[in-house]
């Protein structure tokens, strides 16, 4: 009845293609928008932005910057992990003075830059790791499928090597270990442990936001409909005159991009300290993956659904399990192995296409309604 | 008016004369599950079994009844975060994380939250300098006290000269098996000794390439940072290389009775370091066995009693309550605050007679931890594993560490934590 398009008229090409068409889409998401800015930070604790808003908002860039390769071009990367150890490390860089030694006379000379304020640092590790993933994104030039998917989990296990070994990358701490000094943004601490919930929460949002948006109108613009193109047919696009060089390093790059962000994020904002084999080992390319997977691959709606999913449904099953039932620890995490993981097989056989494509089914039968015939 | 305030008078009065006891609460950041389980389930339920007993043998600490969260974390660094958010709302008192990972994260949030954490034989080591860490503890001993035990150990075995000798050292390749790298390495130019590194990534089920190395190298010593199913892979692969077991020489983490008894006989005369006693030969296993065994009380599945992991679980929890005495007394006041926790860590003081009436007679060394020095003396053992007879021996005394090279580096390590974070070195 209230959900459909009759009656709502475009008239100029720019209403006509916004990304909500239906009038109740828009209300629902400018409702949506204003309960994230301004109501959200007021009622947030420390608990609920540690283990629920950040983890589930900085998986979300992570599960779109995936859907971007997988889910729009079409390349399989189990590489998520070491890609955002590459964001979290170049975050730790750049915040904390990047610096470089060169030899001048009998010793090394330290060059340094001083650091940078956080948020360039967070952008800054998702460009040092959009070029890192346009690197590693060259075989996927020859080679496609699980071929590839190969290539890029040597990826990940070579970059987890990396900053287990290099010694420049965590600043030479004896244990390995980075962790986040204390930052801030006009005033107020974004990492370190005096953090308000609400600060650190719209740092994150604000990413969220930003780069939601932008994906969404890349995935609908030109290089969405190339990088489409070369999921859906490679040769067929090369032929009509996609170059999937471009298209599929762009894919790549981008990736990448979101995924160093959410690298950096999770090491800053979230962890505060990390070690990159436990944080950004290949579990974590797997959680990712299953986001994409179980979100809806192609839809940015549903790599948010997908992270919403992954990330709550354990805390979630934990309290409750723990919290209200109050079950030994140990058979409620093991529970909690099996019931995640029986939900996701009990998804994808009942809805293949994931959460999105539930959404767009209800969607649709919300259209017709309440007269389905 | 004047009716009103006399009623406000009297409640406050009233409410000031029998406040209602709230408990205290130890959370307890336990992993039954994932690869480090099987270390993690010892602890954990040790440290859950004292506290039963001090409730129903003494009803709680000065009266004030324990109440212990447990929260899984599966020794995984997101998942302690989310239970130290969850239960620190509680009024926890103290957090003992037994993840060297979870620490390194805990350290600047127990600082801003003003909520000690106490170490036992892990974590941060240049954590023992109070006056940088204010609220981090890692008595009675530490990493670095650990290497310096292996080398003091290997010093002993051959006569005081370990010149040209080849130690190995296999570690769990993260910043717990990191830590007493640059101790060794100090201790290497001391006494002139070669250091061999090898890291295993986790979880450590994969050493193959390590031991081929040992094998092929031959190290005169192997000694060993690791834990959970590393631990018994890397006796197994040591006892497949055909290495004499006495000459490899582990750390307290990796010298359990789980990672030992997979391996069998071959196992037998392998060493390991510990800060404690070992076995269930102490009064204070009667009390247990009346209170909490018995009684059907026990943590998990109440079959690890006497292990070495389930009395280190029982030794943090005792020397936690005997803290929470201190502070009460200190404070002069039954419901204690973390940041008088803190006070009460910090002032503890454990000697043989507390040990003795604790009901555990000569268990642990003696110490005494101070605002300058909250690692304790570092007094360290060595154990060695009978097969046949499927226990621990004590083969040393407790013996001292090499302060002067561990006092350098825990200075030089805490110096630059303090500049890096802009904290002011200093004794409160």
């Amino acid at each position: 009845m209230l959900y459909r398009e009759v009656g709502d008229f475009k008239t100029t090409y720019q209403a006509d293609g916004q990304t909500f068409p239906i009038a109740f889409d828009r209300y629902r998401y400018y409702a949506v928008m204003l309960f994230a800015f301004a109501i959200v930070p007021f009622l947030l604790n420390d608990y609920w932005v540690k283990a629920i808003a950040l983890p589930f908002l900085i998986y979300s860039i992570a599960a779109i910057g995936l859907n971007i390769l997988i889910g729009y071009c079409g390349q399989v990367s189990l590489g998520t992990g070491g890609f955002m150890a590459v964001g979290a490390y170049s975050c730790y860089k750049f915040m904390t003075g990047f610096d470089i030694y060169i030899p001048g006379g009998e010793e090394w000379v330290r060059y340094a830059l001083p650091p940078l304020n956080i948020f360039f640092s967070v952008i800054l590790g998702g460009v040092m790791t959009a070029l890192v993933g346009i690197l590693f994104g060259l075989p996927s030039l020859r080679i496609k499928g699980f071929y590839l998917a190969v290539a890029t989990l040597a990826a990940q296990f070579f970059l987890v090597w990396v900053f287990n070994k290099w010694e420049w990358s965590f600043n030479y701490s004896a244990s390995g270990q980075i962790t986040a000094p204390e930052r801030f943004l006009f005033g107020h601490a974004i990492t370190g442990p005096n953090t308000e919930p609400w600060a650190t929460y719209l740092f994150c949002l604000v990413f969220v936001t930003i780069l939601a948006i932008v994906a969404r109108n890349l995935t609908r613009g030109h290089l969405g409909r190339s990088w489409m193109s070369i999921r859906d047919m490679d040769i067929a696009a090369e032929i009509i005159g996609v170059n999937p060089l471009k298209a599929k390093l762009t894919a790549f790059g981008i990736s990448s991009f979101y995924i160093g962000i959410a690298g950096a994020l999770l090491f800053s904002v979230y962890l505060g300290a990390v070690e990159v084999g436990e944080v950004f080992g290949i579990q974590k390319s797997f959680l990712v993956l299953f986001m994409v997977i179980i979100g809806g691959l192609g839809s940015i709606f549903g790599s948010f659904a997908g992270a919403a999913f992954m990330v709550l449904l354990p805390v979630l099953l934990k309290n409750v399990l723990v919290g209200q039932l109050g079950w030994a620890t140990d058979i409620a995490a093991h529970l909690e192995f099996v019931i995640v993981g029986a939900l996701i097989v009990i998804f994808l056989i009942l809805e293949p296409h994931g959460l999105a494509q539930l959404w767009r089914i209800i969607k649709e039968k919300l259209r017709l309604w309440p007269f389905p015939h | 008016m004047k009716m009103r305030t006399l009623t406000a008078a009297t409640m406050a009065v009233v409410m000031g004369v029998s406040p209602a006891l709230a408990d205290m609460v130890f959370p307890s950041l336990s992993y039954r599950t994932g690869p480090y389980a099987a270390n993690g389930i010892p602890f954990a339920d040790g440290y859950e079994d004292y506290f039963t007993l001090m409730n129903e043998r003494d009803g709680g600490i000065g009266g004030v009844p324990i109440k212990v969260i447990e929260c899984e974390t599966g020794y995984n660094t997101e998942k302690g975060v989310e239970c130290y958010e969850s239960t620190k709302g509680e009024g926890a008192l103290v957090y003992q994380p037994l993840s060297t990972g979870i620490t390194y994260q805990l350290i600047p949030k127990s600082a801003a939250d003003g909520i000690p954490l106490h170490t036992m034989g892990y974590g941060r080591t240049s954590a023992a300098n109070g006056k940088v860490f204010n609220t981090v503890f890692n008595y009675p001993a530490n990493y670095w006290n650990g290497a310096s035990a292996v080398v003091n150990h290997l010093l002993d075995i051959n006569d005081g000269d370990i010149k040209g000798k080849t130690l190995a050292l296999v570690y769990h390749n993260s910043a717990y098996g990191k830590e007493p790298i640059r101790t060794l390495e100090e201790l290497a130019k001391k006494h002139d000794f070669e250091l061999t590194l090898l890291p295993v990534d986790h979880p450590g089920q994969e050493q193959k390439s390590q031991w081929l190395q040992i094998r092929r190298e031959k190290p005169d010593y192997v000694t060993m940072w690791g834990w959970g199913v590393m631990n018994a892979t890397a006796i197994q692969e040591a006892a497949n290389i055909r290495y004499p077991m006495e000459n490899f020489i582990g750390v307290w983490w990796s010298g359990s009775e789980n990672d030992v008894k997979p391996v069998g006989e071959k196992a037998n005369g392998y060493k390991a370091l510990n800060f404690h006693g070992v076995g269930d030969d102490y009064p204070l296993y009667d009390d247990l066995k009346k209170y909490v065994y018995d009684a059907g009380k026990a943590a998990g599945a109440g079959d690890q009693k006497g292990t070495v992991l389930y009395n280190r679980g029982m030794y943090a929890a005792m020397l936690a309550v005997e803290a929470a005495k201190n502070a009460q007394e200190i404070h002069d006041t039954k419901e204690i605050t973390p940041q008088q926790m803190r006070d009460g860590m910090e002032a503890l003081v454990v000697t043989q007679a507390t040990m003795k009436k604790l009901g555990m007679p000569n268990f642990g060394p003696t110490f005494k931890v101070s605002c300058e020095n909250h690692g304790g003396p570092g007094l360290v053992t060595v154990n060695q594993w009978d097969a046949k007879a499927g226990e621990w021996n004590q083969i040393t005394s407790y013996g001292e560490s090499d302060m002067e090279v561990i006092g350098d580096l825990i200075a030089e390590d805490s110096s630059a934590f303090a500049k890096e974070n802009k904290i002011k070195e200093a004794c409160s």
